[in-house]
């Protein structure tokens, strides 16, 4: 497949099922499609069962948005292939950093999905422990963390963990299309790539950074930033969750066997809104939305699942009653959610180790807090002419 | 070939640890105190500009690279907020980075890094993510330096929670300040008052590594009549003036900080209570520094005891002046002075 970015110019992209959901062959694609027949029935029910649970999360966050019962929330529709499929090639040991709209690749990972809404609820600025599941928590500052993610590989290169495709360790760091203008992830691919460090940058280009085009971004193909850092680098349909899967797979093989850093750029759509806050109507059009609607990631899956005689009534009848059962927890977990007592809440956590300044405005607040006279703010034992408050 | 991680851990060659008392510079006590805490934790690494062969344009680092090897004295790209992104996913995979940054001046490209992203992840993650990285910042004036060479940004991150803000003034304090700074699970901002690098001073290389010097002001010199509060390049400024002082007949007791954040308030009221005046001292511009914290804190708890107000000496609000007129910007002995006049006046 090729498409064009706004130019004449043809762009190579990795495509192994068209928008119908027909396996295709392309120039060059042979070992990606040796990875994706390496797929089972099972492993494509499940991806596609993960990518329907996906955007029913997302349908039931920005219920919950509207409700009140969430302050924002940043959903990922349209982006379940690029999401779930990169995931599936993930391995236990790997680790993952997200941007903060990953919301599949997180499903793929284990995370609890009402930890997944504590932040967006406003009751934690994280969520979940990064060392349960090897995913780091959300970063909201663009593309801050895609430097995490290289001194994470940095650091795996320093244990001496085998150099091994399967065995061996890698780290992924998800992103979009304008944190690509950042800094820090033009930082990240300087360090990643004279440290040869195990580390994935796996774009998500969407189209929009809210309500900028690419065209805002850049003036080349995003993955040819990759190329010019020196990292293998490619472009594949991002909508196609067997490309993704293939390309991704490939990548963290060759940094788990020591082969260093790689660029994927996902050519995919954010068929929904920035966030619960944004108006997408203002700036672009609904032919454009109605076009990459005809590409939907999930539709592509079931239609090569039905072709396979792999979805059925049974299997789909499940995902419903698994979605529901999703609903429902959301529903139920979500207004349970609260920010704990702001004692010790707030004041915990904020060192790992005793800050004097800290624990005199904690002592200080619980003494307000519980009606009694205000403390001293300093604990000085001799307070016969201090704390005259 | 060797694997990484048997290159880290290569140490042959190398010398004998240091023992005993020793006379060093403060630049010399740092760089045993990266040396000690690198041979007492192989998670320990240093990272930064220049820091390998050349030992960091201070020679800070010197010959830390030739005993620990590229991989635990990292020469990084030029790029601020990659030293101290990498640094965090380094700690989180279990290591404890030391980040160099060059000069003060060049601190504000990680600065982002450092206060949105190093501050906030232990309490992000509600505890269970630690950041025990140090960023290491020669800072202060006085050597003549062009632009971005004299400045004392500190206040910034002592704004910051989750940051600690320490600064050493003695080669004692530095050679323990920075193995109690690596040690820390915390962030450590560690600014070096670049001007005392060379000042030398008696280290007990066998002195115990706790949490003190990072948490504790202590008492540089005893008083009764006036509270010098000072920390890093304007402790030695302090205590001068405190010798001038005594040749008056007034009385002054000096109070090293070494930290500001946190800041050592129970110490800073008890001496104010003691002598009824505070004078505190930096080269960072008053406006808004470390000093308007303090003042307004001893106005707080000191009301009482107090028989003038709380002074300051340092920075003006201006860009960090050319070398030509740094002196002037700079607290002297002479302003200094001049402000514990104006504290008896009252």
């Amino acid at each position: 497949m090729t498409t064009t970015n706004g130019s004449n110019e043809a762009i190579p992209t990795l495509q192994l099922l068209d928008p119908q959901g027909n396996r295709v062959t392309t120039r060059g694609s042979k070992g990606y499609r040796d990875r994706a027949a390496a797929l089972t029935t099972e492993d494509l029910r499940g991806m596609y069962r993960d990518m329907v649970l996906t955007r029913r999360f997302d349908d039931e966050a920005t219920s919950l948005q509207r409700q009140g019962e969430l302050a924002l929330f940043a959903p990922a529709r349209g982006q379940e292939a690029a999401q779930v499929g990169s995931a599936y090639a993930l391995r236990p040991q790997d680790y993952v950093f997200p941007s903060y709209r990953e919301h599949g690749v997180l499903q793929v990972r284990g995370v609890d999905p009402v930890d997944r809404l504590r932040f967006f609820r406003g009751s934690d600025h994280g969520g979940w422990n990064p060392t349960e599941h090897n995913a780091a928590v959300y970063t909201i500052v663009i593309g801050a963390h895609a430097l995490h993610a290289t001194g994470y590989a940095m650091g795996v290169q320093r244990d001496g963990t085998p150099h091994d495709k399967h065995d061996g360790t890698a780290v992924i760091t998800y992103f979009g299309d304008g944190a690509t203008s950042q800094g820090d992830v033009n930082e990240a691919m300087v360090y990643a790539a004279v440290n040869d460090a195990p580390v994935v940058f796996f774009l998500q280009n969407n189209q929009w950074a809210i309500s900028e085009p690419t065209t805002r971004q850049t003036k080349v193909p995003l993955y040819r930033r990759g190329e010019a850092f020196g990292l293998p680098s490619l472009r594949v349909d991002g909508n196609d969750v067997l490309a993704v899967y293939a390309a991704t797979q490939e990548a963290l093989e060759r940094a788990r066997a020591g082969g260093g850093p790689s660029f994927i750029e996902a050519f995919t759509y954010r068929m929904g809104a920035h966030t619960t806050s944004d108006d997408p109507t203002r700036y672009r059009t609904s032919e454009q939305e109605e076009q990459w609607r005809r590409r939907d990631p999930i539709d592509r899956l079931a239609a090569l699942l039905r072709a396979e005689g792999a979805l059925d009534e049974d299997f789909e009848a499940e995902i419903k009653a698994t979605g529901d059962a999703l609903s429902a927890k959301l529903r139920t977990g979500v207004r349970a959610l609260d920010g704990g007592p702001v004692v010790p809440s707030m004041f915990d956590d904020v060192y790992a180790t005793p800050h004097g300044t800290v624990a005199a405005e904690r002592a200080w607040y619980e003494a307000y807090d519980a009606g009694e006279p205000p403390a001293p703010q300093y604990a000085i034992a001799d307070s016969a002419q201090g704390g005259a408050r | 070939m060797t694997t990484m991680a048997e290159r880290t851990h290569t140490t042959s060659g190398a010398p004998e640890p240091a023992s005993g008392t020793q006379t060093l510079s403060l630049g010399k006590a740092i760089n045993e105190g990266l040396r000690a805490a690198m041979r007492r934790d192989d998670k320990v690494m240093l990272m930064g500009e220049d820091i390998g062969p050349l030992g960091g344009v201070f020679r800070v680092t010197d010959g830390l690279q030739a005993e620990f090897g590229e991989q635990r004295v990292v020469d990084t790209p030029l790029a601020e907020s990659g030293i101290v992104g990498t640094a965090i996913g380094l700690a989180m995979r279990g290591y404890r980075p030391v980040c160099e940054i060059q000069f003060d001046g060049f601190v504000f490209p990680a600065f982002n890094q450092i206060t949105t992203q190093l501050s906030k992840i232990h309490n992000r993650t509600r505890g269970a993510v630690q950041m025990p990285v140090v960023i290491r910042i020669p800072y202060g004036g006085g050597i003549g330096g062009v632009e971005h060479h004299g400045e004392s940004p500190e206040a910034l991150f002592a704004h910051t929670a989750g940051l600690r803000v320490v600064s050493p003034s003695n080669p004692q304090d530095a050679y323990t300040m920075i193995q109690e700074a690596i040690a820390s699970p915390d962030p450590v901002l560690f600014f070096e008052p670049k001007s005392r690098y060379w000042g030398k001073g008696a280290v007990d290389l066998e002195a115990p590594v706790g949490t003190d010097t990072l948490n504790a002001a202590t008492v540089v010199r005893q008083g009764t009549d006036v509270t010098l509060v000072a920390y890093g390049p304007s402790v030695a400024t302090a205590v001068k003036t405190a010798e001038a002082l005594a040749e008056e007949g007034r009385s002054a007791e000096v109070l090293d900080l070494r930290a500001i954040s946190p800041l050592d308030m129970a110490a800073v009221v008890a001496s104010v209570r003691k002598t009824g005046r505070c004078v505190v001292i930096h080269e960072a511009p008053v406006f808004f520094g470390a000093g308007a914290e303090i003042a307004a804190r001893v106005t707080e708890e000191c009301f009482y005891a107090l028989e003038a107000p709380v002074l300051r000496v340092g920075g003006f609000h201006t860009p960090y002046p050319v070398a030509k007129h740094e002196h002037e910007y700079l607290p002297s002995v002479d302003r200094v002075l001049d402000a514990v006049d104006r504290a008896f006046a009252h």
